[in-house]
């Protein structure tokens, strides 16, 4: 964005859905895409008389997250209700935090591995708990037929982790939801589906403007509802425009008179953003504490327990496997973006093996294209780790040439073989000393100027030889047949 | 009529030695509710048939020896503000004539489990918001005392059915003294328990930090039989206590020695009633008959106490009437009608080309929120959502809700601190004795003001009981309040059970044609 | 803080009650006497109070994330006053 007069700020908040069995405050199941309204019970409709239990597992998902987002965590938290008349929300109103939320001031750091940025920390403001609301499914023919509700995502645990305005471009959104959905995928907190809406995105986006008179900043947009990478990118890149160009014909800026926070919704077909209709009134949500539900007191050595027992975060992989195996920023990334279980294949591959780099491109680019081509999971990948770094370990120890060891690799994959199966089926095998001896020989013989050239001090020369030692038995390892023919040279 | 007046105890005992049956029982009753209830009007709601069958069940149980729940046999009425599967629960609201909870709240299932037989659902004030049942949406209830007058509220159904003899026991609620001061109005025995003691779970909530069900009988003996079965710890209700049930019914004829009861300076003020007064003066004479010391005791923040609950009662109520929206459950208005309306609304001012009207104009959904709304709630209910809207709106949260809450913790150290000196707090239940109908159905504010003695209590969130203590010279019942540490219900029952040992005022009952 | 009757119908709307124009008359001269008398709290100093929420103070109150039946959904929708066989009715919502 460096080319625009401007910088683009980027606020984000995220709902997460927890990987919950039940609900927020009744035992009805969180599961997606059932038959409408046949996860419900008298609690989540809030129906009279029915009262809310708090999910024990959704707090504990909430504060693994919340401190492994840096968090602090208050000893004192309650819950609030949030009011709005809505048909998706039941009861009239969400039970959410309002002032004292979970958790508060934490950070996640973002980088990215091609430079486009530099490495910075992206302000958690909070997270806090609340639940979902159910889904209105609008007809075809909108604005004829009635709009139908369905609720069985009423009151399905939602973190909402909010952003620090820290974000400054498209890559940086990218970065940060991607860092995030990572994290909490490595927590096992949450399942971050987006097409199931497990993760929903809101971004506050607005833009500071350098003119001869200073800085100004544009009123800020709310973006509802973000439910792809590719939504909210286009909706960024439209929001920045539409914004500037407003600002050169009205001059509004943020904090003038009359200036409110506007919502907007994003038309992916029409590629442009859209007012939401609001009414003055709606913002006023007229928050007080639910007399329903009690407050969770969390002590701080409660609080170190759970640090203590987090899973270990993709950033310290990142940089341990940086640290331990030598491998770049790059790698470590695409390893780590795949999961836990790819970390430790590759770990236990580099450690066989002998040879954390050697590892990492056979990993990063052997194993991620066949796991890609045939659509396979980890589990489903014919060799073992083992298996793997044992192949590479002859790579490692020059007994198999690169070459020699991919077309192994693609006959084990494909054939679900041992290596020495591949091996002999692919006629790979040492060649005998006195044979490789004699081709050498041979060779030599045949090609009086390259010995020439090698006498002269062209010692490099010799690597011409190679490929007809190859021609002549496939198994020729170069680096022997280097090694005698410079021996044979040498005594001439 | 021999069956009729007799405390739920006795009918307990007589059913136990099978010198009477349920059926038998239920069949008085029902005789009783159709001979009076025209008149009375405390029922909503009364299935006989349905009674009868569970009667006639639990009788073949006992006949055949089988073990049988502690109620077993006795007819209870229930206020119509609890749920009852597949039974119809109106609130005394419109909004939910038609609605008819699929699920029983947790004092139903342990009524059910207990063995009795819910004999109907009784009439109140619209989701128990009032004091004289005049704003059920259905009809009024009278008092049995005289029928020109009210019951009390919001459980005015609850009680006028006992004094009237159309059930030995029922089920009330107090959210700001919606037992006590009815039972106080037709002569009868009614027991606010301390907060967390009967689960809320399936009470249609008015203000969820002050309502409790309660039990309601003629005596502190039968509140105690009730209380038994329905208090205890439920996991459907966060705000219930963990606390063991004591076994009141053990207990509640045993005296207590040594008893020390405060009466309360700014109880006697000059809005109380001189025959009120003069009661209660005289029940401290018969405990002090009994060995107790009085002592006056102070409650400054009490004068609070109206102030308070008015901001918290409906700022919560607004809330958990916000439910009420016409498209989950309940009332909704005519869909079509209303958006007709609407149109032409647009399209006059569209003509007066008016854009402020047009900008305001309600969108359809707002609009049905509303109407559905105007239709299916009472002006009482109106007034307090609006009351609770306000109050909770932006701007106003600190001066009023915040400010309430503050106060409310003041009015609960005034208490905290009486306690350390007294067991028991004793005053008049109300400053006058029930009023007449239609009194004061214009005046929303003298309506509240009637309610000083017995919000305090709620606020706190301790317990209190309401007994018959005196008959006016218009022959109209007055009510004795006492309140109680939180959970001290079994001593408190007990304490009223050694003023009725030694009074008769809670076996007087209205003459009735 | 007096009351005036367009704060009235401010609340009305938030409230969503439609009150008609007599209805907001009446309104606002009760409830002006009832807030008026309520304010009284003003005069109450209650510098260090804390607020009280809950009648009974308890934290931690949780449940296992157990799986419980829900209710059948013509239970659920039954009470509804307009439904099809899936879903709760309501007029078309556009861009609400
Ligand atoms: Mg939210
Ligand atoms: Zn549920």
């Amino acid at each position: 964005m460096s080319d625009q007069p401007y910088d683009l700020i980027i606020g984000l908040e995220t709902h997460v859905q927890l990987a919950t069995e039940t609900k927020l405050f009744c035992g009805c199941g969180t599961k997606f895409g059932e038959p409408p309204n046949t996860q419900t019970c008298p609690v989540c409709i809030g129906m009279p008389g029915s009262l809310p239990v708090m999910n024990r597992e959704a707090f504990r998902l909430s504060l693994k997250t919340a401190i492994a987002l840096n968090c602090t965590i208050p000893e004192f938290t309650k819950w609030d209700r949030k009011q709005y008349y809505y048909p998706d929300l039941p009861k009239g109103y969400q039970i959410s935090q309002f002032d004292l939320p979970m958790s508060q001031n934490g950070h996640l750091a973002i980088s990215d591995p091609k430079g486009r940025f530099a490495a910075k920390r992206i302000g958690i403001i909070r997270a806090h708990l609340e639940e979902d609301a159910g889904k209105s499914l609008h007809d075809e023919a909108a604005g004829k037929a009635d709009t139908r509700i369905d609720l069985n995502r009423t009151g399905t645990p939602l973190l909402e982790i909010v952003s620090a305005p820290d974000i400054r471009s498209q890559e940086e959104t990218r970065a940060y939801l991607t860092e995030l959905k990572l994290m909490l995928t490595y927590l096992g907190v949450s399942d971050c589906n987006m097409q199931e809406g497990s993760l929903r995105v809101d971004a506050n986006v607005n833009l500071h403007i350098q003119t001869p008179q200073g800085k100004i900043a544009t009123p800020i947009v709310e973006i509802k509802n973000l439910n792809s990478f590719r939504f909210i990118e286009r909706a960024l890149a439209y929001e920045a425009k539409r914004q500037y160009e407003i600002w050169q014909a009205t001059g509004k800026k943020l904090g003038d008179p009359g200036v409110f926070k506007q919502t907007r919704g994003w038309d992916d077909a029409k590629g442009t953003t859209f007012a939401q209709r609001e009414k003055e009134e709606s913002s006023d949500y007229r928050y007080f504490p639910d007399p329903d539900l009690c407050p969770v007191i969390t002590p701080a050595a409660q609080v170190e327990e759970v640090r203590q027992g987090l899973a270990e975060l993709p950033a310290a992989i990142r940089q341990r496997l940086e640290k331990s195996h030598g491998i770049t920023p790059y790698d470590s990334d695409v390893i780590v973006a795949q999961g836990r279980t790819l970390v430790d294949y590759y770990e236990e591959v580099a450690k066989i093996a002998g040879d954390g780099k050697k590892a990492a491109n056979w990993v990063t680019q052997e194993v991620l294209r066949v796991l890609n081509d045939q659509g396979w999971t980890l589990a489903q990948f014919p060799l073992t780790a083992a298996v793997l770094g044992g192949l590479v370990k002859l790579v490692v120890a020059g007994e198999l040439e690169v070459t020699r060891a991919k077309e192994v690799f693609n006959d084990m994959v494909a054939n679900k073989r041992s290596a020495a199966e591949s091996m002999q089926a692919l006629g790979i095998g040492k060649v005998d000393s006195s044979e490789l001896e004699a081709i050498c020989r041979e060779i030599v013989a045949a090609n009086p100027k390259i010995v020439a050239d090698v006498k002269a001090g062209k010692q490099q020369a010799v690597g011409a030889l190679l490929g007809q030692a190859k021609k002549k038995n496939p198994n020729a390892n170069p680096n022997d047949v280097r090694r005698i023919c410079l021996e044979i040279i040498e005594k001439m | 009529m021999s069956l009729l007046h007799r405390s739920a105890a006795e009918l307990l005992n007589d059913l136990t030695a099978r010198k009477v049956s349920s059926v038998e029982l239920v069949n008085a009753y029902a005789e009783q509710i159709c001979k009076l209830d025209g008149e009375i009007r405390a029922f909503l709601h009364v299935d006989i048939d349905a009674a009868l069958a569970r009667a006639k069940e639990i009788d073949a149980r006992r006949a055949a020896g089988q073990p049988v729940g502690k109620l077993a046999g006795l007819p209870v009425a229930i206020k119509d503000v609890i749920c009852t599967k597949g039974v119809r629960t109106t609130c005394g609201s419109k909004m939910l004539e038609k609605f008819v909870p699929p699920y029983d709240a947790t004092v139903v299932e342990k009524l059910h489990a207990a063995d009795a037989v819910l004999i109907g659902k009784t009439n109140m004030d619209e989701f128990a918001m009032g004091g004289s049942t005049e704003n059920s949406a259905y009809f009024k209830t009278t008092n049995p005392w005289d029928t020109t007058r009210v019951p009390g509220g919001s459980s005015g159904g609850a009680a006028a059915c006992l004094a009237a003899g159309m059930a030995p026991l029922s089920i009330g609620t107090d959210t700001g003294g919606s037992i006590r001061q009815p039972a106080a109005f037709c002569g009868v025995t009614g027991l606010k328990p301390t907060y967390g003691r009967v689960s809320r779970y399936g009470l249609v909530a008015f203000a969820s930090s002050l309502d409790q069900i309660g039990p309601m009988g003629c005596s502190a003996e039968d509140c105690a039989l009730l209380l038994e079965v329905l208090a205890g710890h439920d996991p459907r209700d966060s705000t219930s206590a963990n606390l063991a049930t004591p076994e009141y019914t053990k207990t509640v004829n045993q005296p207590l020695a040594g008893l020390k009861l405060g009466l309360v300076r700014e109880h006697f003020g000059p809005g109380l009633n001189g025959e009120i007064d003069a009661a209660v003066r005289e029940v401290v004479k018969v405990y002090q008959s009994l060995g107790a010391t009085v002592k006056d005791i102070s409650l400054p923040y009490s004068k609070y106490g109206i102030a308070t609950y008015y901001i918290i009662a409906p700022s919560e109520a607004s809330s958990n009437l916000a439910r009420y929206d016409g498209v989950h459950y309940g009332y909704r208005t005519d869909e079509k009608a209303m958006l007709e309306a609407l149109a032409v609304e647009q399209k006059r001012y569209e003509a007066e080309t008016n854009a402020k009207k047009l900008a305001d104009l309600d969108t359809p959904l707002i609009r049905l929120y509303r109407q559905t709304r105007a239709e299916g709630f009472g002006p009482e209910v109106k007034r307090r959502i609006m009351l609770g809207t306000y109050t909770l709106s932006a701007g106003y949260y600190d001066a009023y809700y915040l400010k309430a809450l503050k106060v409310r913790r003041l009015i609960r150290g005034d208490y905290d601190k009486a306690f350390e000196e007294v067991d028991f707090i004793v005053g008049p239940t109300t400053p006058s004795p029930a009023f007449k109908l239609g009194e004061k159905t214009d005046d929303p504010l003298s309506m509240y003001l009637e309610d000083l003695y017995t919000v305090t209590t709620n606020l706190a969130g301790i317990g209190g009981i309401s007994i018959p203590c005196g008959l006016t010279k218009a022959n109209l019942p007055i009510g004795l309040q006492m309140q109680c540490r939180p959970f001290d219900e079994e001593r408190l029952l007990r304490a009223a059970a050694m003023f009725q040992r030694a009074t008769d005022w809670h076996t007087k009952r209205p003459a009735l044609s | 803080m007096s009351l005036t009757r367009a704060d009235v119908e401010k609340v009305s709307l938030l409230g969503r009650l439609l009150l008609s124009e007599a209805d907001l008359d009446t309104m606002t001269t009760q409830l002006t006497r009832v807030v008026g008398y309520v304010e009284q709290l003003a005069e109450v100093n209650t510098d260090g109070v804390q607020p009280m929420a809950h009648a009974l103070e308890m934290h931690n109150i949780f449940r296992d994330d157990a799986l419980a039946a829900s209710l059948p959904r013509d239970a659920a929708l039954t009470n509804a006053p307009k439904r099809d066989s899936e879903c709760y009715r309501v007029p078309a919502v556009l861009g609400e």
